[in-house]
């Protein structure tokens, strides 16, 4: 794809930092477009995900509209919404605007601020329909795909992420001992990344100790919820002698679903959209799985990043759980190291954005005491679970 | 007003719409309810505008068995919702009438241990306010229909 990543940014990122989600992502951009060398005047595109939101809480810290205000930019092109490829399909398409020549320069963002939101009350303060539970709204009726799992007591992503770890561990014997290293793995990089927010050691003993959630995912399968932002800006690549270092060229993307937009009615439960997406990837180059140094695939639960690497073919359907097995492998001195900045469910639910982040700060060498040894020149960033998944093959410029 | 005590757990109930009507309510009937293609035959969940087999759009209603196979599960810990006490299974069941027909459900009147992939299934409702749930058991119980529990 004709299009480069050119400089990259986040807020301060933390657990109820209480500040003003739009501060966060004005800090992000501002951070996103100095590392790039460029100055907020040669930007003239925006893209985002979700947009603008209410609800959920601290789903979304504003949208294109807010941070063109805020910034007073001039744009050529911008996108904003949730109905999209994966959180990164916000980046997809800011790529495909400076190929076509839309824009020169787009500043990609997602902000969330869930951790303050839900306050001291935890994730089921955030959930649909939480006055009615309380007595608040007795007329609250629920509409859209919630329907259909809502009146089951089966609101949340973990809830629909579980039966598909479920069916999984039933078709392949996958156990909570092999999935448990994708946690710790993440933890053990966590611990090198100053930005993360839970750093302190972990061992598969801890994970297999902590509270059930919804079986067979515990606690630490799930992301934590924080505040931060995350900042990308994709350039036309003929901006290259304008940036203050070579950028990462955006190599091929994946955007594909092929199968029923829904979260139970998917054809195979064992994998999500994410499989088509993975597949229009490797289909857009000449580069194969054995050619990646760093792979960073979303792990807003655990079960979604062992998907990712099956799907991706860094093993085969159903053998993700031996290829963790262990932690070797996905290490940072592994063969495929995995998550380097300590993924979602260390390093804080930036929902996607982050490993994207990560990816192109271990291409361009910066990762400290985390940085992959060898000079990476391969790296892919995806995110997304269920009916969302999208992907990019990243290189060295 | 007429406000009265149930021991009935917490529920956020569905919007009912002319297209989801008979499947929210076929329970009335004692009937799993979906729409179905009254050309090809194709079974319709959730519910559409046409048939996307054969684009028809003679869409009828029919009633299915009410029997099911254990797809997957999860059983839920999460207190999620005040008056819907965990722990609870939540599953998605296949039905016979055609392959990839599959609801998302819960399993009542099992105990968590016996849970297992594969197990027959048979619809049992509950009504709340103007839905009638559907939930399902395990074949051949009693049709006590108390949730799944340790």
């Amino acid at each position: 794809m004709d299009a480069v990543i050119s400089g990259v940014g986040q807020s301060q990122i933390g657990r109820r930092i209480n500040r003003d989600p739009l501060e966060l992502t004005v800090d992000a951009t501002l951070a996103a477009v100095e590392d790039a060398g460029l100055t907020l005047a040669d930007i003239d595109g925006i893209a985002t995900y979700p947009g603008n939101m209410d609800v959920p809480p601290g789903f979304s810290g504003g949208g294109v509209t807010e941070l063109q205000e805020a910034l007073r930019l001039n744009l050529n092109w911008f996108a904003g919404g949730i109905e999209a490829p994966g959180q990164l399909g916000s980046v997809i398409s800011a790529c495909m605007a400076v190929a076509c020549g839309l824009a020169r320069h787009v500043v990609c963002f997602r902000t969330v601020w869930e951790a303050t939101a839900q306050g001291q009350k935890g994730r089921s303060s955030a959930m649909p329909g939480i006055g009615a539970a309380e007595g608040g709204a007795s007329s609250f009726r629920v509409g859209s795909f919630m329907q259909w799992s809502l009146p089951f007591g089966a609101p949340s992503a973990v809830n629909w992420i579980a039966m598909m770890a479920q069916r999984h561990f039933h078709e392949f014997g996958t156990t909570r001992e092999q999935l448990g290293w994708i946690a710790v793995n993440a933890r053990r990089n966590a611990g090198l990344n100053p930005n993360a927010i839970y750093r302190d050691p972990m061992t598969l003993d801890d994970y297999l100790a902590a509270r059930m959630i919804s079986s067979p995912l515990c606690l630490y399968d799930c992301d934590v919820p924080s505040d931060g932002s995350t900042a990308i800006i994709v350039s036309a690549p003929d901006t290259a002698a304008d940036l203050r270092r070579p950028p990462v060229r955006v190599e091929s993307v994946g955007t594909a679903i092929h199968g029923r937009p829904s979260w139970d009615q998917w054809d195979d439960l064992t994998t999500m959209a994410l499989r088509d997406a993975a597949a229009m990837m490797w289909r857009g180059t000449d580069l194969t799985p054995a050619d990646v140094d760093v792979a960073e695939c979303y792990d807003g639960f655990s079960f979604i990043a062992l998907c990712w690497l099956e799907a991706l073919g860094f093993c085969g359907k159903g053998e993700g759980g031996p290829f963790v097995e262990g932690g070797e492998r996905i290490a940072l001195d592994g063969a495929l190291p995995l998550n380097t900045h300590g993924g979602q469910l260390s390093a804080g639910r930036l929902h996607g954005y982050g490993f994207l982040h990560e990816a192109c700060t271990q291409l361009w060498g910066e990762a400290g005491d985390r940085q992959v040894a060898g000079d990476p020149e391969v790296a892919v960033a995806a995110a997304g679970g269920g009916p969302l998944g999208g992907c990019l093959l990243l290189t060295k410029g | 007003m007429v406000t009265s005590v149930t021991d009935q757990p917490f529920r956020l109930l569905p919007r009912v719409t002319t297209h989801t009507k008979p499947f929210w309510t076929g329970g009335a009937d004692g009937k799993l309810r979906f729409q179905r293609c009254g050309d090809c035959g194709y079974w319709l969940h959730p519910p559409g505008p046409i048939c996307p087999e054969c684009l028809g759009k003679n869409l009828v209603t029919d009633d299915a068995s009410g029997d099911a196979t254990l797809h997957t599960y999860t059983v839920n810990h999460q207190s999620w919702y005040p008056g819907l006490d965990p722990p609870y299974v939540v599953a998605i069941v296949d039905l016979p009438e055609q392959a990839g027909l599959r609801l998302t459900t819960n399993l009542v009147d099992c105990a968590l241990d016996d849970v297992r992939i594969g197990m027959a299934l048979r619809v049992v409702f509950e009504q709340y306010d103007d839905v009638w749930l559907p939930f399902f058991e395990p074949a051949g119980s009693s049709g006590a229909g108390g949730m799944a529990e340790t």
